[in-house]
């Protein structure tokens, strides 16, 4: 069943990107339904992966592995572990949120709209199934066009600065990504099995590539997931195109595509190249720790509160790559849970920012002030997002952030506590920054005679958020739900790079 | 290997006898374009479908003139399918222009005749012929709004520079036979794998300077100045031809001069020179690449910016050439193939837009056009984002396959130059869908009714699609040669 629930959750999307193409554009109420209804069969769908999944195994489970173009043995191979159950997890519960966020906010040509929204679940769920690393290509790939167009049509001033950004950004990357997968597969001919785009092969010939070439393999893909997370000083692109890109779209980009940067450095970086993952985790968690500090600072000073959420998701990777890095149980598992949780409040933030900016249409902190007395039922919300946020004890962020300090700080490829100490006030600037935020945009006195009358939270928007709370906080309260799934496949990642790191004589001259 | 394989032969045949035996004396005598187009569209399915009946059939003919069945074959097939498609779009365009006369058929078909040529050669002198015939007809099609002065002067600057680079073809042919005594390229081939050459040094540079006539051809840097002209200044159905079946035509007959005078590998004598034979290609491609994307990226004029994105796909090209290997050629021939679908498409839709008297060509004119139209403007992002290698189009496969055998080869950072142009290039193609898609239009100017055209933009997004999801189609072909 897992195997055939895998599929649809997959291709369903597709299908209905399919079928939404087909209606007439004037129905506009049916495109919308059969979005919304496509998507939350496909969450459901996603979440008949549970029952069957093994949480003590190692190894990749409902997998599929036919051929797709046998002269390169590329093949559709699709899989999933611990790890990317949770991400495929996240983006389908997302998906029909999203939607719902779109509701009645986009208004012109809306079938184009839907139906793009369906292709990226689609190329997102491929890229954290794909098992195969042109088949993960083409996924990444797929993934920029119905972005581009989403930024680009339904975005906001410089909308088409940002989307063009955006799409020449991630493709620079992913074209030496690309570059890195060719001379891996030519590197299985020296190997001895033969051409290869097998992420399973390569997993256990890749470790015999001689150091100075997997330097440069590692760069080529670090650099592409870098760009996407975005770590500093690849971020440029992430504030223009959360700040114009329509309230959906900033919340699929910061809760599941920007994941698939961090994915990738686990799932390709930690995994092929365990000795140049050791080797360079130091300068790495040094780009993350700065760009922790970096983006909290900078987010401090924004007067702009869409691109103050955009900075506060540079400095919230920031940890989660250097739990990535620390190359220790607890980081990598608090990485993993970081995604799930950055994925939540900071997409909950931008449903609320969008809230604020459907009413008002100005997103200045300095327009607002005294929201609470007019919108109580909504600053509840609001605030719940932002301590999720902040980091508070009991919701979500906090286990995450404290996870991956933990590692930090007893990492053995690190082995330096100023990564976790310096880090740690990352969580402090994070309450800073989002606290005064909050106290002028909901606080003070309602002066602007604009802010007198506007509507509370609509009954739509309210169950957007209700279901995010409850996520938020389970994942506070009993983290271990959902870390359990993924526990097995950090274990045998970090396993493996410590073994090469400690257990075997170096291959280096 | 009888003297005269009929069989094989057969499409040559076919389409020499209906163009010079029977079309001649239909255009004499009858004076009805309706029906002369009929006959060549005719002439070319069936000439198409000969060839790929008889594709099993491998073997040399005419005393190992020419070689039939396979490689040739599949060539004959891709140009009678680019010469159907683009007479299917070229009718409403020259009508419309009102300058269809029923010569414009009767040279494209001689074009077409002139690549089989091209594509069959197994000797020089019949490559030769092959380029000749070709480059003639286009010649005359450049300047066929003979009425427009731009297109007059697009075919007299073609004609000029196209015979200057017939004579560097002649002469490296030449050198050639000097340094091995033959003009049949497995004699020449074995004589330069072998070491059993008298003259190691006029085989280079026989070899360097085929190279010079043939990058005229393609368009590859430095001899690649008259297309923008060119492809500019003719009328817009004759460079969605000779751009794509041309370039192509033009590699068919690279490929295997590459493969006989390049001895990688080879421990003869005449290998000390194949890695410089290696590195000059190389070089061409990498700058034809950077200068035609670059260029490409300050165009205002569609035409323009097709015309040097096509000198930057020769430049992708040839990275297939650099590594002589059946790797290389198997990425040229699908590149080429889906290249010949996705340009021909986007120069379709360029020649609807275009109005009667040449106009509307300028990007600011497809403004808003995804709101006129929708499917129109849905097609051209298609051909775009293949054009850019965006996956899952064909032209992502295709430079798959060229970067894969530029590695192989040992050209890493080949690949990376080929990465960054076409990086660059993404900024033009993109350019264009942000025209079409996030701005608005100035004054609205509806293209003309499609036509004939739909089905060539059909037959190109469906091969476009299919090519870039399923490549094994076409990789399995490659295989049984």
């Amino acid at each position: 069943m897992g195997v055939s629930a895998l599929l649809a959750t997959i291709f369903l999307p597709l299908a209905g990107s399919l079928a939404v193409m087909l209606i007439e554009r004037s129905q506009v109420k049916a495109i919308k339904v059969t979005t919304l209804v496509m998507t939350v069969i496909t969450f459901l769908v996603s979440l008949l992966l549970l029952p069957g999944f093994d949480r003590t195994s190692t190894a990749m489970q409902f997998t599929i592995n036919s051929q797709w173009i046998p002269a390169l043995d590329a093949g559709f191979r699709i899989g999933i572990d611990g790890t990317s159950l949770l991400l495929v997890l996240l983006t389908t519960f997302m998906m029909p949120i999203a939607i719902l966020a779109s509701w009645d906010s986009i208004t012109k040509q809306t079938k184009e709209y839907y139906a793009l929204m369906l292709m990226l679940q689609f190329g997102m769920t491929g890229v954290f199934a794909a098992l195969d690393t042109f088949l993960f290509y083409v996924f990444w790939e797929v993934i920029l066009i119905p972005m581009y167009f989403i930024i680009g049509i339904w975005g906001g001033k410089d909308r088409i600065y940002a989307a063009v950004k955006f799409f020449l950004y991630t493709l620079a990357g992913s074209l030496l990504m690309l570059v890195a997968i060719i001379w891996l597969g030519l590197y299985g001919v020296e190997a001895g099995v033969g051409f290869t785009a097998d992420l399973m092969k390569l997993r256990m010939i890749a470790p015999a590539i001689p150091m100075d070439v997997q330097f440069w393999l590692f760069m080529a893909f670090a650099l592409a997931f870098f760009i996407k997370v975005p770590l500093f000083p690849f971020h440029t692109w992430l504030p223009d195109a959360h700040v114009q890109a329509p309230t959906a779209g900033s919340v699929i980009l910061a809760a599941v595509l920007l994941k698939m940067g961090t994915y990738g450095l686990i799932r390709f970086n930690l995994e092929l190249f365990p000795q140049t993952s050791a080797e360079l985790a130091g300068p790495i968690s040094v780009l993350a720790v700065i760009g922790i500090i970096y983006g909290a600072l900078v987010a401090m000073v924004q007067t702009d509160i869409k691109k103050l959420v955009a900075y506060s998701s540079v400095s919230h990777l920031g940890f989660v790559v250097l739990g990535i890095f620390s190359i220790t149980v607890e980081g990598v598992q608090g990485a993993v849970i970081q995604m799930v949780n950055h994925g939540l409040s900071t997409g909950m933030l931008f449903l609320c920012v969008g809230v604020l900016y459907e009413r008002r249409h100005t997103r200045e902190i300095g327009d607002y002030g005294g929201i609470t007395n007019v919108m109580p039922r909504f600053a509840v919300m609001f605030a719940i997002a932002m301590f999720a946020s902040v980091g508070l004890p009991g919701l979500n962020g906090f286990v995450g952030e404290f996870f991956t300090l933990i590692g930090a700080f007893r990492s053995p490829f690190l082995n330096n506590w100023a990564y976790a100490i310096i880090s740690a006030s990352g969580v402090i600037f994070a309450a800073v920054y989002l606290l005064w935020m909050f106290q002028r945009v909901m606080f003070g006195t309602n002066n602007n005679p604009e802010n007198h009358h506007l509507r509370d939270l609509r009954t739509i928007e309210y169950w957007q958020l209700v279901p995010l709370v409850i996520f938020i906080v389970w994942l506070g309260i009993a983290p271990r739900t959902f870390m359990d799934l993924s526990e097995k496949s950090v274990q045998a990642a970090v396993g493996k790079v410590e073994f090469y790191k400690f257990s075997r004589p170096s291959q280096q001259p | 290997m009888q003297p005269f394989d009929l069989v094989g032969s057969l499409p040559l045949i076919v389409i020499w006898l209906a163009l010079g035996a029977v079309g001649i004396v239909i255009q004499a005598f009858v004076r009805n374009t309706k029906l002369v187009f009929g006959y060549y569209a005719g002439t070319l399915a069936v000439t198409g479908t000969l060839a790929a009946l008889t594709s099993y059939h491998k073997t040399t003919a005419f005393q190992h003139m020419i070689t039939v069945g396979g490689y040739a074959n599949y060539f004959d097939v891709l140009f009678c399918a680019a010469g159907l498609m683009t007479m299917l779009a070229a009718r409403p365009y020259l009508q419309r222009s009102e300058s269809e006369y029923d010569e414009f058929y009767t040279l494209l078909v001689s074009a077409v005749s002139g690549m089989i040529l091209m594509a069959h050669s197994n000797n020089l002198v019949v490559t030769f012929v092959g380029v000749e015939l070709m480059s003639i007809s286009f010649y005359v099609m450049a300047g066929f709004f003979k009425m427009q002065e731009r297109s007059v002067e697009a075919a007299l600057k073609y004609f000029l520079l196209g015979a200057f680079a017939s004579g560097f073809l002649v002469y490296g042919m030449a050198l050639l036979y000097g340094a091995t005594g033959s003009l049949d390229y497995v004699d020449i081939g074995l004589a330069a794998h072998g070491g059993t050459l008298r003259f190691p040094l006029l085989l280079a540079a026989g070899a360097v300077l085929m190279t010079i006539g043939l990058s005229f051809k393609v368009a590859a840097f430095p001899f690649h100045q008259w297309a923008p002209d060119v492809y500019e200044g003719s009328p817009t159905a004759v460079t969605a031809f000779m751009s794509t079946a041309g370039k192509a035509a033009a590699f068919s007959a690279f490929i295997p001069i590459i493969m006989a005078v390049m001895p990688v590998g080879a421990g003869a004598a005449a290998a000390a020179y194949a890695p410089q034979l290696q590195m000059v290609l190389a070089i061409i491609a990498a700058i034809t690449m950077l200068v035609g994307n670059i260029s490409a990226i300050a165009q205002t004029n569609v035409k323009r910016m097709l015309a040097y994105s096509s000198i930057a796909h020769a430049g992708y090209l040839m990275m297939g050439l650099v590594s002589g290997s059946a790797d290389g050629a198997a990425g040229i021939l699908f590149y080429v193939t889906s290249y010949v679908f996705m340009q021909i498409g986007a120069f379709v839709i360029v020649g609807l837009v275009e109005k009667a008297d040449g106009t509307n060509v300028m990007l600011d004119d497809y403004r808003g056009l995804g709101k006129r139209q929708p499917l129109l403007a849905g097609l051209m992002a298609v051909f775009m984002f293949s054009l850019a290698g965006i996956p899952p189009f064909a032209g992502f496969f295709g430079k798959y396959l060229l970067f894969l055998s530029a590695i192989e080869a040992g050209f890493t950072w080949l690949t990376i130059v080929a990465v960054v142009s076409s990086v660059i290039s993404v900024y033009f193609y993109l350019g264009m869908v942000v025209k079409m898609y996030f701005q608005e239009a100035e004054h609205a100017t509806e293209p003309a009714p499609t036509g004939m055209a739909g089905i060539t933009l059909a037959v190109a997004t469906i091969a476009v699609v299919v090519l870039g999801v399923l490549p094994s189609l076409l990789l399995n072909i490659y295989r049984t040669w």
